[in-house]
C-alpha cells in the first residue's frame, strides 16, 4: 500500500521505497515552485495540442479558405488568431506547428544525446589521448556560436525542416560530451567499475552498460535545460527561410510570412511569435525548476 | 547563448608560471583555429553547388570546365586542397563573394564596423542593467524582486528576438514615433559624413556632427536595445549566482564585524570578487551578440556581418558564407581569450608577480 | 558593572520539521574578563557568538530576555546602531584567515578600512602599520601591500587579530581562533592574543572545542552541550567540575603518565539535553 507515510519514512525498508521515497520528495519540492508547475503545465499542453492537433483545430492548416474575402482578417470569435494573407486560419496553423516544434525537440535530443553521452563517456573513460583529441574537436564545435554553426551546415545540406534537425543536432551535442566526461572522470575510479573491470568486461561494455547509465541524468536534465534554446535556433532557421519550407506551419516561418504585413495586419508575425515565446519560456520555467530541484548547488 | 561554465574548479586553483601558461594557451588557441578552418573546408566540401559551375555558369564548354577544374585545385587529394585552402586563408584571401564579385576580406571588413558598434552598444547597455538587477536580485535573495529579475530574464532567454525586433518597430517606430526605422541612418545623413572609424556614433561626436549623431543614435537604440535585453538576462542571472557565492563567505561577515555600511559590503566587498568571474561572462554575452545579430540585422536592415551572411545564405554564395563563419568563429575564439587574460588580471590568487 | 550580561538567549533555524533550536536558553554575564566557551561542534557554540554580534544568518532567529552590552539594549538595535557598535567597541576573530579575509582586497586595505572607523585617513594607514607592529610583524610594509593568499596561515591570522583589535574594541569575540592554524604557530598567535587583550583591558569570550586550551587561557568557562550551558566553573576548579559531560571531555585529555586502555570514548546522555 503506497501512502504519503509509507514514501516519507526515514527508514525505508527496501532499495524501492527509498528510490519512490526519494522521487516523492523531489515532486513536493517540484511542486512547491508555482513557475515550475506553469511550465509543466505549458509543456503538457503543447504535447497534447501536438497529438490531437485534427481534432483541435477547426480549420485546415494548409488550405486556403475563400481567397476574395478571407484574406487577412483580424481576430474573430470564428478566427481567433485572424487569417494570414492566404487566407488559412492562424489559430489552426500554430496548433500543428506544434506538431513540427515537438517533432525537432525531441528529434534534435533523440540525436543529439546519444552523441553527447559516447563521445563524453569515452574521452572520460579512457583519458589521456584519446580524451585530448575528442576534447580538442569538441572545443572547436564550442568556438562556434550555434546559430552560425547551424547556418552554415544548413547552407551546406540545402533548406529544409530534416536538415535543420540535423544541423541543430550537430551544434548541440558538445555540452553534454563535456558534462558526461566529467561525471565520467568521477565514476570512473569508483570500486564498483573496479570491480567490473577485474571480472574482465571489456572497455566498451563498462562505458555503455555501467558509466552511461550514471552520466544519464544529469544529461537530461542539462537537454532539458536547452530545449528551449533549440526552439529558438529552430525558429530562427525557419525565420530566416532555412528551415521548414513554405506552406509548412511552422511558427518561425509563419513570422516571416507576415512579416510584410506587420504595420497594418499585426496579427499575422504576431501570433505564432506568441506561441514560440511562451512554449520556450514553459521549458525554461521546467528546467529552471528542475535545476532547483534536483541540483540545489546551481540553482541557488 | 552560450552557457559554458564558467567558474571551472581549475580555474580558481594554483596554475602554472606565466610563460609555460602563456605556451599552452597559445597552442590551444592555435589548434582551435585550424579546427574551426578544418570545419568550414568540409562544410564546404559537401556543398551540393559544383564549385566550377559557381565560377563558370553552366553555359560553359567542357575544356572551360575541365581547366578551371584544375585551376580550383580539384583534382588533388582532399589533404593537399585543405593545404592550398589554409594558405589562402592565411594570406587573407577567403575567395570571392559570388554576390558583390569582390574579395570576401573586402566585404566583411566593410560590413563588420556596423556589426561591432551594435554589439558594443548593446553590451554596455546589458551589463548596466544587468549586473545591478543580479546584485539586487542576490540580496534580495527569494523575495519579490528576486523573483520578478528572475521572471524578466527568463522572458529575454524565451522570447525570439527578431520578433521582439518587429514588435518594436511597430510600436516604437511605427506607431509612437520614438525611434527612427531600419537602416543606420538616414540617406540624407549618409554622405554627409567622412567615414573615419566605421562607428558611426564615434565618427560623428568627434566631427562634432550632432544632428547626424542624434539620427544615428535614434537608429541604433531600439536594435541595441533589444540585443541587451538579450545580455541583461544572461548577466543578471549569473551575477546573482555569483553574488550568491561571494555574500555566504566569510569575509563578508569579517566585514559585518568591522561595521562596514550594508552598501559596502554588498558593492565593493561582493562584488569585487563577483567580478572576476562575470568578465568571462559579459566576453561570452558580447560572443552571443555576435549570434543574435544575424537575426536582429535582418530584421532592422542593419548593414552589418549578420545580415551579410543571411544575404549570402539566401543566394547560395558559399565562399562568403564560410568567410563570415570563420570570423565569427575566431572572433568568439579571440574573446574567450581575452577573457581568460582578463581574469588573471583581476584575481590576485591567479595573478603572478 | 558588567560588560556584556546575556539572560535565556535562544537562536533558531527553520527546517523541514518546524524550527531547530540550537542554542537554547544561554545565560551569563562578562566583565573586563576572559571567559572560554568550549562544547563540541554543534553544541551551539559559535552561534552563540555570532548572535552576542547580530549576526545570525537571515534564515534563523535569535531572541533573549536581556542581551545589554555596556547598558545599550542590543535586542532591538537599529541597524546604524550595530555599525557603531560593531568593529568599533565589539569584534570577532574567526577560525580561518583563508576564508576571513577579502581574497581581493590587499591587508593594507582591509585593515585601513577598519582603522577609518575611528581615525581619519591620514592616520589610518600609521595606525594600521603600527597594528600589525604590535602582533608582530616584522615587515609591515610588505604584508600591507599583500593579498591574503600570499601570507602563511599564522601571517594571516595575526592580520585579522591587527585588524579587529586596531579599533580598540571593549570586547572581543574569539571563534576557534587557532583550529585552523599550524599547532607550531597556535602557541604564538595566542600568545599575542592573549598579551593584547591584557593590556586593553578588554572582555574575551574565547570559543573553543579545546578544554585544556581554554582553561589555561580563561579566568572562567562554560560548557555547552546540545544548545544548553551544562556548568560553568572557574578554569581552575576544573578538576572538581560535577558535570558528568565536562568529565568526559577531560577524561579524554590525553595524559602523559599512565595511558588509559582502551581510549575513553566521550559518552552522551539524552537526559543532559533536556
Amino acid at each position: 500500500m503506497i501512502t504519503r507515510q509509507w514514501l516519507l519514512t526515514e527508514q525505508p525498508a527496501s532499495r524501492r521505497q527509498a528510490r519512490l521515497g526519494q522521487s516523492y520528495r523531489t515532486w513536493v519540492a517540484f511542486t512547491a515552485n508555482p513557475l515550475a508547475m506553469v511550465g509543466l503545465g505549458i509543456v503538457l499542453l503543447l504535447i497534447v495540442l501536438a497529438v490531437l492537433a485534427p481534432l483541435i483545430a477547426p480549420y485546415d492548416p494548409l488550405i486556403s479558405l475563400d481567397l476574395r474575402t478571407q484574406r487577412l482578417l483580424p481576430p474573430s470569435w470564428t478566427h481567433p488568431m485572424g487569417t494570414d494573407d492566404q487566407a488559412r486560419d492562424i489559430f489552426s496553423r500554430i496548433v500543428h506547428g506544434a506538431r513540427i516544434t515537438l517533432l525537432v525537440v525531441a528529434l534534435v535530443a533523440v540525436i543529439a544525446t546519444p552523441i553527447g553521452l559516447l563521445v563524453g563517456t569515452t574521452s572520460g573513460y579512457f583519458g589521456g589521448w584519446v580524451d585530448t583529441i575528442l576534447m580538442r574537436i569538441t572545443d572547436i564545435f564550442l568556438a562556434f556560436p550555434r546559430l552560425i554553426l547551424a547556418l552554415a551546415f544548413v547552407a551546406a545540406l540545402g533548406p529544409g525542416i530534416e536538415n535543420a534537425i540535423i544541423a541543430i543536432a550537430i551544434t548541440s551535442w558538445p555540452p553534454y560530451a563535456r558534462l558526461a566526461r566529467a561525471e565520467t572522470l568521477t565514476i570512473r575510479n569508483a570500486d564498483h567499475i573496479a570491480a567490473i573491470r577485474l571480472q574482465g568486461a571489456s572497455s566498451a561494455r563498462i562505458i555503455w552498460g555501467h558509466v552511461t547509465p550514471l552520466c544519464l541524468s544529469s544529461v537530461i536534465i542539462r537537454v532539458t535545460l536547452d530545449m528551449a534554446g533549440i526552439i529558438l535556433t529552430a525558429a530562427g532557421l525557419g525565420f530566416l527561410g532555412l528551415g521548414a519550407q513554405p506552406p509548412q506551419p511552422e511558427w518561425g516561418a509563419m513570422i516571416a510570412g507576415g512579416r510584410r504585413f506587420i504595420l497594418d495586419y499585426w496579427w499575422v508575425a504576431t501570433m505564432p511569435g506568441i506561441a514560440i515565446f511562451v512554449v520556450s519560456l514553459g521549458f525554461n520555467l521546467l528546467g529552471d525548476g528542475l535545476r532547483d530541484v534536483l541540483d540545489p548547488k546551481a540553482g541557488k | 547563448m552560450a552557457d559554458t561554465s564558467v567558474q571551472g574548479e581549475g580555474r580558481r586553483g594554483a596554475l602554472p608560471a606565466w610563460p609555460w601558461k602563456l605556451v599552452k594557451l597559445g597552442a590551444t588557441v592555435a589548434l582551435t583555429f585550424l579546427g574551426l578552418l578544418l570545419v568550414t573546408f568540409l562544410i564546404g566540401r559537401v556543398v551540393p553547388v559544383d564549385p566550377v559551375l559557381a565560377v563558370i555558369g553552366d553555359r560553359a564548354s567542357q575544356s572551360v570546365y575541365d581547366r578551371v577544374f584544375v585551376e580550383l585545385g580539384l583534382d588533388r587529394p582532399l589533404y593537399e586542397q585543405f593545404w592550398m585552402y589554409l594558405q589562402r586563408v592565411a594570406s587573407g584571401d577567403f575567395g570571392e563573394s559570388f554576390l558583390t564579385k569582390k574579395p570576401i576580406a573586402q566585404d566583411i571588413a566593410r560590413v563588420f564596423p556596423a556589426t561591432m558598434e551594435l554589439a558594443t552598444v548593446s553590451i554596455i547597455l546589458g551589463t548596466l542593467a544587468g549586473v545591478p538587477l543580479g546584485v539586487l536580485a542576490a540580496v534580495r535573495q527569494g523575495r519579490l524582486t528576486d523573483q520578478i529579475v528572475r521572471v524578466v530574464g527568463l522572458i529575454g532567454y524565451s522570447a525570439p528576438i527578431f520578433w521582439l525586433g518587429l514588435l518594436g518597430l511597430l510600436v516604437f517606430y511605427a506607431r509612437l514615433h520614438w525611434v527612427s526605422g531600419p537602416g543606420r541612418i538616414d540617406i540624407s545623413y549618409e554622405y554627409s559624413i567622412t567615414p573615419a572609424s566605421g562607428f558611426l556614433l564615434f565618427d560623428t561626436a568627434m566631427q562634432g556632427q550632432w544632428d547626424a549623431f542624434r539620427n544615428v543614435f535614434g537608429h541604433i537604440i531600439l536594435p541595441a536595445s533589444l540585443l541587451g535585453y538579450y545580455s541583461m538576462a544572461y548577466i543578471s542571472r549569473m551575477t546573482r549566482s555569483f553574488m550568491l557565492t561571494e555574500l555566504a563567505q566569510e569575509y563578508i561577515i569579517t566585514a559585518r564585524v568591522k561595521g562596514v555600511p550594508e552598501w559596502r559590503i554588498i558593492w565593493v566587498h561582493a562584488l569585487r570578487n563577483a567580478a572576476v568571474p562575470l568578465v568571462t561572462v559579459i566576453a561570452l554575452s558580447y560572443a552571443g551578440l555576435l549570434e543574435g545579430s544575424v537575426l536582429t540585422e535582418t530584421v532592422f536592415a542593419w548593414p552589418g556581418l549578420g545580415q551579410y551572411l543571411t544575404n549570402s545564405l539566401q543566394n547560395a554564395d558559399m565562399n562568403a558564407v564560410l568567410g563570415g563563419t570563420l570570423v565569427i568563429g575566431g572572433i568568439f575564439v579571440g574573446l574567450n581569450l581575452l577573457s581568460d587574460l582578463l581574469y588573471t588580471l583581476l584575481d590576485p590568487r591567479v595573478r603572478r608577480k | 558593572m558588567s560588560l556584556l550580561s546575556v539572560d535565556d538567549l535562544r537562536v533558531a533555524f527553520p527546517s523541514r520539521h518546524g524550527p531547530v533550536e540550537v542554542v537554547r536558553g544561554v545565560s551569563f554575564t562578562l566583565g573586563r574578563e576572559r571567559l572560554g566557551i568550549v562544547g563540541e561542534s554543534g553544541s551551539g557554540k559559535s552561534q552563540t557568538g555570532r548572535a552576542i554580534l547580530g549576526l545570525t544568518p537571515h534564515s534563523g532567529t535569535s531572541t533573549a530576555k536581556r542581551l545589554e552590552f555596556d547598558g545599550i539594549d542590543l535586542r532591538n538595535a537599529t541597524p546604524a546602531q550595530w555599525r557603531a557598535l560593531r568593529g568599533a567597541r565589539m569584534s570577532m576573530v574567526m577560525q580561518d584567515p583563508k576564508f576571513s579575509l577579502n581574497p581581493v582586497m590587499t591587508i593594507g586595505r582591509q585593515l585601513i578600512e577598519a582603522a577609518r572607523r575611528v581615525s581619519s585617513r591620514a592616520e589610518a594607514r600609521d595606525k594600521a602599520t603600527a597594528m600589525l607592529e604590535a602582533v608582530q610583524i616584522r615587515d609591515p610594509a610588505r604584508v600591507m601591500a599583500a593579498y591574503p593568499h600570499e601570507l602563511s596561515g599564522g601571517m594571516g591570522q595575526r592580520a585579522m587579530i591587527a585588524m579587529m583589535l586596531i579599533t580598540e574594541p571593549d570586547l572581543l569575540i574569539a571563534d576557534e581562533p587557532t583550529s585552523a592554524l599550524d599547532v607550531t604557530v597556535q602557541v604564538e598567535v595566542l600568545r599575542i592574543l592573549d598579551d593584547l587583550v591584557t593590556d586593553r583591558g578588554m572582555g574575551l569570550i574565547f570559543i573553543s572545542h579545546d578544554l585544556r586550551l581554554v582553561s589555561s587561557f580563561c579566568d572562567r568557562v562554560l560548557v555547552m552541550y546540545a544548545g544548553r550551558v551544562v556548568e560553568e566553573l572557574r578554569a581552575s576548579d576544573l578538576g572538581a567540575a560535577q558535570h558528568p559531560y565536562t568529565r568526559g571531555l577531560m577524561n579524554c585529555l590525553p595524559q602523559i603518565k599512565g595511558g588509559q586502555r582502551p581510549l575513553p570514548t566521550l559518552q552522551r546522555d539524552e537526559s543532559w539535553a533536556l
